[in-house]
């Protein structure tokens, strides 16, 4: 038995604590919980002792979590479980929570792989919710309204990648800059245009796609009812997946955000491509922000995009910078907003904290207690002037 | 398996050194510039939008009570002005100390931009201690509770420089991050049921905290209390400008700072103990964010709502403040005046209707706010003034 297999174990352990304590399982005995949280934590320090450091830690973290959730479970009724956990909605709702993130987390990791920071990702979102919504209402189409938004979010990523890339600003100050920037822009034009009556109700509606598989158990409940752009999210992941690591064009790109002299060196034109995929950045957060007007709240409202621009940059850290993992963190991050939003049953207030929670998972992740992240080696450095 | 030691100090020049070689060339024009054309763009949104800007700029310069300082004005409109310049002068308050708190950071070569969580913490800590504790003497119970936002701030960007510290953690990452963390407990702790929720019967419904006691508020020694006149905190928000500048420019830490700020890989070689220095820094700047947050808690907000936590956006205004002062006092000084003015002269209470949409220029600040940090963010304009210098100079040569 090696160090990893049992740390491995130790993990899949601590969620079974969880796991078993909720429906459809609902084991009432919380001694069940607690032996298997202290089994992974246990195999947790084995593999801590076995040279397996992260892994352990990660095993004695998921046992933990899995001891504080299951424990809780099993001290609470179980009508108040059934309606909390209904894994057929808590699905469908992590996947639509998802979605603005993952397009946000796609456009950061193109951006951050060509070696520019994208911390203006949040105002790029902002940019796409709002001229989508605008461009929807204008040209009573919401297919018109979402390639307004893409618009809008390339040439807020051209900004980006004129002062981060040609005016070798630092990066960090031109994004925060286009944050305060798109606050502003799409607050005037708001007020402006709509005022206090805010977006009619007839706004043109990304529609949902209706799947024959209701008989499906479970999936046909998940993925049975979904919109459009959920599924367009879910593909742009594969899309960028076979882009970046399986094309040329890719390879460019990511040579770019490793080591930019030598990728000029070999011909490749840094500028050029950084503009790209910075404008391809600002397009894929604002279809995200776009998901968020046109496709899931069905208005806009000032600052709409509330933080989720930066839990993308965090999902898109916690996911190393590849687009499998950072899928798996904005699913994880889309889970705990649905978990919040069924908590209140419990206590209204708590489940706020909830919202906090994508935040200090990514804290623990990037001070390499669970893996360290490594970001691209050139990575907010511009070019070196020749 | 070992962690093979993580590369946390990168023989690349840091920010602050790079912004300190275009500062040096810049000088106090460049700021000036950056304004001038921030407002002009501004100016040409208004128009663009079917607005008037002069009348525009004119009533929101109305609106920030600075011509309270004309001799030419009239007894009456003196009154008014004077109530404007409270205002404006209230808000310059936690602009200069959340300045400081990304100013001194930037002085270390690390980004805060934490600001608004070391902020909202701060507030939260003196809420609690100016709304418990009744019956203490009235200093005594502000000082407590000035400290506990003090020191609350400092522990919250503390973890931001231990993380950097320990693991080498981009200090970007981390602030941002624990700026949201701060936010959504600041949601919960107010929230219905929540511990600092108010006590009172009446408002059991209500997301808001106690009010604090008479004791801790902070005495207002020009205006109406009534009608939120100056408090004593801009006394202390100079005297922590003056803190700042000793700290920086008289003191071995400040002399360390620096030094860590240009080059950390030659402060280290010459004995300087680089990740001490983060953690201090990191804590001394929270310590002014969060003395930013009780300030404004104790001299004229005297209760949180889970709304004001979420819609603050005061903090985030440091940035800006800092990096158009240069991360210097003086300029931090100025730029919170500037900024200060300018939210006060778009408030709904102060921006006269008739002219010009209040919830139109509130958004038009932002703008420039925005603008103003684009364009010092590379000093875009200053390059292109020195070259034109330089051009100059050597057709005078030639010539």
């Amino acid at each position: 038995m090696t160090a990893k297999r049992v740390g491995w174990a130790g993990v899949a352990l601590g969620f079974l604590a969880f796991f078993v304590a909720v429906p459809p399982l609902t084991v009432r005995s919380p001694l069940v919980v607690i032996v298997l949280a202290v089994l992974a934590m246990a195999a947790g320090s084995y593999a801590i002792a076995g040279g397996e450091r992260r892994l352990g830690w990660s095993a004695i973290v998921a046992g933990l979590v899995g001891l504080a959730g299951g424990y809780a479970a099993t001290q609470s009724g179980v009508a108040n479980l059934d309606r909390v956990v209904v894994w057929g909605a808590l699905g469908a709702a992590t996947l639509r929570y998802a979605t603005p993130l993952i397009f946000g987390a796609l456009g950061g990791l193109f951006s951050e792989r060509s070696g520019v920071i994208n911390i203006g990702l949040e105002g790029m979102m902002l940019m796409g919710a709002f001229f989508g919504a605008w461009g929807a209402d204008l040209t009573s189409s919401w297919i018109l309204g979402l390639l307004i938004a893409i618009a809008a979010g390339a040439v807020f990523g051209a900004l980006h990648a004129l002062f981060a890339v040609t005016f070798r600003a630092d990066q960090i100050v031109s994004g925060t800059a286009l944050n305060l920037l798109a606050v502003g822009i799409t607050g005037y034009l708001f007020v402006e245009v709509y005022g206090d009556l805010g977006t009619p109700d007839d706004l043109p509606q990304v529609p949902n796609v209706s799947l024959p598989i209701d008989w499906l158990p479970l999936l046909g409940d998940v993925f049975g009812e979904l919109n459009l752009l959920v599924w367009l999210a879910l593909g742009a992941v594969l899309v960028t997946w076979v882009f970046m690591f399986r094309t040329p064009m890719g390879l460019r790109l990511r040579s770019a955000g490793e080591n930019p002299l030598a990728a000029e060196t070999a011909g490749l034109n840094v500028v050029r491509t950084r503009y790209f995929a910075v404008m391809t950045s600002g397009g894929l957060a604002a279809m995200g922000g776009a998901f968020l007007s046109i496709g899931f709240l069905h208005t806009f409202t000032q600052e709409m995009t509330a933080g989720r621009g930066f839990i993308a940059l965090a999902a898109l850290i916690f996911g190393r910078w590849r687009p499998g993992l950072a899928l798996t963190a904005t699913l994880l991050f889309g889970f705990g907003s649905a978990l919040a939003g069924r908590l209140p049953v419990f206590s209204p207030s708590g489940a706020v904290l909830f919202q906090a929670l994508p935040y200090v998972l990514t804290l623990i992740a990037v001070t390499g207690l669970i893996g360290r992240s490594i970001p691209p080696l050139a990575l907010g450095r511009p070019l070196p002037r020749s | 398996m070992s962690v093979p030691p993580e590369d946390e100090l990168p023989a690349n020049i840091t920010v602050a050194a790079r912004m300190a070689t275009f500062f040096r060339g810049g000088g106090v024009i460049a700021p000036i510039v950056t304004v001038l054309v921030a407002f002009i763009a501004g100016g040409f949104v208004v128009l663009l939008t079917g607005h008037n800007p002069i009348e525009t700029y004119s009533a929101i310069f109305k609106g920030t009570g600075f011509n309270w300082f004309f001799p030419w004005l009239s007894e009456d409109d003196r009154i008014i002005a004077a109530l404007n310049l409270q205002q404006t002068l209230i808000i310059t308050t936690p602009l200069i100390l959340t300045g400081l708190a990304v100013a001194f950071a930037f002085r270390c070569g690390l980004f805060n931009i934490g600001g608004q969580g070391q902020y909202i913490v701060g507030v939260i800590f003196s809420v609690w201690v100016g709304s418990s504790f009744d019956g203490l003497p009235a200093f005594v119970h502000i000082v407590l509770a000035i400290l506990a936002g003090m020191l609350s701030g400092a522990v919250w960007a503390g973890i931001a420089g231990l993380l950097k510290a320990l693991a080498g953690t981009n200090e970007v990452i981390t602030t941002i991050m624990l700026n949201w963390i701060a936010i959504w407990v600041g949601v919960w702790v107010f929230n219905l049921g929540s511990p600092l929720q108010n006590d009172n019967p009446a408002q059991v419904d209500v997301p808001v905290s106690n009010d604090i006691a008479a004791s801790a508020k902070l005495p207002v020694f020009w205006g109406d209390p009534q009608l939120q006149g100056l408090h004593i905190g801009i006394f202390i928000a100079l005297a922590a400008l003056v803190v700042f500048w000793v700290l920086l420019n008289r003191t071995t830490l400040g002399y360390e700072v620096r030094a860590v700020g240009f080059n950390p890989d030659a402060a280290e070689a010459s004995g300087i103990n680089v990740r001490r220095n983060y953690v201090l820094v990191m804590a001394i700047c929270g310590a002014f964010a969060g003395l930013g947050g009780a300030l404004d808690l104790l001299g004229w907000q005297f209760r949180v709502a889970t709304n004001d936590i979420q819609t603050t956006k005061l903090a985030f205004f440091g940035i800006a403040v800092a990096l158009l002062g240069r991360n210097t006092a003086i300029g931090t000084l100025l730029s919170a005046l500037l900024f200060a003015g300018l939210i006060t002269g778009t408030s709904v209470r102060n921006l006269d209707p008739t002219v010009f949409e209040p919830q139109l220029a509130t958004n038009l600040t932002y703008m420039i706010q925005g603008l103003v940090v684009l364009l010092i963010s590379t000093d875009v304009l200053v390059v292109y003034l020195m070259r034109l210098r330089r051009k100059r100079r050597a057709q005078a040569v030639t010539a």
